[in-house]
């Protein structure tokens, strides 16, 4: 029984790593962008939620609400004014440009907010936990899942049942002949930017009120999320949940042998996957 | 008499250093059917592509119903009327037909003569296959796809570039069975062909090229075959 349960508690961690992961999953399917700051934009996005939270006195997930068009237009502004200059041919640029923006987004959080470490409240639904089944699962990790499926649920339905998950496509395959059509591709990008930001709010909202986040922990979310969406098959969006869940149990059942191993199995385990299946679990057909 | 709908001027074209059309003129008048044929390499498909703005022109080369639009880029050139069938087809390999044909529609609706049913009655095979991946289709298959693509933004001018590439003579005689219909719906044709016999059975003009220049031009039936070996191979000593 308590390896069962530790597997659930891994699943649900894993919930945690997949929203992590689900932005810059979306990001990389449409223009194979590897945003090296997807970790720090989580944490400024925590900082946002923080600062909205203590100034209007509201619970964490209505701060989260009003974070995210905000956080979506700074991804709107961030691809337009920044990353669609440097995409391209080379794929060094654009790792470069994000690599610093991660140094900025660092020391400029560390100047604003100081290195201590911060929590968002969300009152006594923390603490609480319901059985299910022979376990007894957390609130908080359950709904973290939760949120993490009806995430990767609806940019699915985004990226398949709408307009603009056609262009979405239609621009991942070929950005040229899309142009062709109308599309532009540099909005498009500039669109699946601000969702993905989106996407990193509501990661943020998790981040903050499981654990304690600082202006320094961007960086390990990334790996994390950089794992996940490898291990899923890059571009797939399903993959990347399954990705998270595999880490987050790999962790779970690493901790359960000796609280060390946490990370290092999660690691291991992202190893492992590698070298059975070099493109992940479900990689897209035409990559 | 109004001018023609597309009419371009001295245009040039290059790749970088390496300059591709050297002066290019011709013109496309309403209603018309205009073949540009020319072997491997004449500056055919660059032409295509300075024309839809994926190449950069200059500004006053290209005219649309008089307005110039040799600077504007791809998306403006298609939301101004002018849609192209691209060498190759480049049908999206994560659309479905119905997708790759509704993405054709994506900005630009014209005159909404064309709709996905109107497609589906000029090539009726593509209902069936609708729901297919756009690259799971037969060659010729595929190029109808590409062809209603281009149809779906109701353009102007329709360009097509080399449709019949690759296919059986059976399965070009269907696409080009489709023309009279697409004739219909009011655009003016401009089709890029090496298959000379087909460009001139369905052209109301001709106009060859050769090392990115238009070396002969007129009514098919005013151009003798020699005249057409000579522009096209370049003069035999
Ligand atoms: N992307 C490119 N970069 C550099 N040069 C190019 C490029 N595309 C074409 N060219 C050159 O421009 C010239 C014209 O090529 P273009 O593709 O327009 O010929 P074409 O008449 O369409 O030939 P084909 O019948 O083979 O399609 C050729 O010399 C070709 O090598
Ligand atoms: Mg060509």
């Amino acid at each position: 029984m308590i390896w069962l349960d530790t597997i659930v508690q891994g699943i649900l961690l894993g919930g945690l790593y997949a929203l992590f992961a689900a932005g810059l999953s979306l990001v990389f399917g449409i223009m194979r962008l590897v945003n090296l700051a997807h970790g720090d934009l989580i944490v400024l996005a925590a900082f946002l939620i923080l600062t909205i939270v203590s100034a209007l006195g509201l619970n964490p997930f209505l701060g989260a609400l009003l974070a995210m068009p905000v956080m979506f237009g700074a991804g709107w502004l961030l691809q337009t004014y920044v990353l669609n200059r440097v995409l391209g041919d080379d794929i060094l640029p654009p790792l470069l440009v994000t690599f610093g923006l991660s140094v900025v987004i660092q020391n400029g959080l560390l100047e604003g907010f100081s290195a201590d470490s911060q929590k968002l409240s969300a009152g006594p639904i923390e603490a609480a936990s319901l059985p299910l089944g022979p376990v007894t699962v957390g609130v908080m990790p359950l709904l973290t899942l939760i949120s993490a499926i009806l995430v990767i649920f609806a940019l699915n339905q985004l990226f398949y049942r709408t307009r603009l998950g056609r262009a979405f496509r239609a621009t991942s395959d070929d950005a040229v002949t899309a142009g062709l059509m109308g599309i532009r591709p540099r909005n498009v990008f500039a669109i699946a930017t601000g969702v993905a930001m989106v996407v990193a709010t509501i990661a943020a909202l998790y981040l903050g009120m499981r654990a304690n986040f600082d202006p320094t922990i961007g960086p390990a979310r990334l790996i994390y999320a950089f794992e996940a969406v490898i291990i899923g098959g890059l571009g797939s969006l399903w993959g990347t949940l399954a990705g998270g869940i595999v880490i987050g149990v790999a962790q779970a059942l690493g901790a359960a042998v000796n609280p060390e191993w946490q990370i290092l199995s999660g690691h291991i385990a992202f190893i492992l996957v590698l070298l059975v299946r070099p493109r992940g679990l479900f990689p897209r057909a035409n990559d | 008499m109004t001018g023609p709908v597309l009419s371009i001027e001295n245009l040039t074209a290059y790749y970088g250093d390496f300059q591709a059309l050297f002066g290019v003129d011709l013109a496309l008048q309403q209603g018309q059917a205009l073949a540009i044929i020319g072997a491997n390499g004449a500056g055919k498909s660059t032409l295509m592509r300075a024309i839809t703005g994926i190449l950069p022109s200059p500004r006053d080369a290209i005219r649309l119903n008089g307005q110039p639009i040799g600077h504007l880029s791809a998306p403006e050139v298609l939301e101004a009327g002018i849609s192209m069938v691209p060498e190759g087809r480049r049908l999206f390999p994560s659309l479905s037909v119905e997708e790759n044909l509704l993405i054709g529609a994506h900005v630009r609706t014209g005159s909404r003569y064309w709709t996905l049913d109107g497609i589906y009655d000029l090539f009726p095979i593509l209902a069936e296959r609708r729901h297919n991946p756009g690259t799971a289709l037969s060659g010729g298959q595929q190029q109808m796809v590409a062809i209603g693509r281009a149809l779906m933004s109701n353009p102007d001018v329709l360009l097509c570039d080399e449709i019949s590439l690759g296919l059986a003579p059976v399965v070009i005689r269907d696409i080009y069975a489709s023309f009279p219909k697409i004739r219909e719906s009011g655009a003016s044709v401009i089709v890029v062909e090496q298959d000379i016999g087909q460009a001139l059975k369905i052209a109301d003009h001709v106009c060859c090229m050769m090392e990115g220049r238009v070396t002969l031009s007129g009514a098919p039936d005013a151009l003798s075959r020699d005249a057409i070996h000579d522009a096209y191979f370049g003069v035999s000593a």
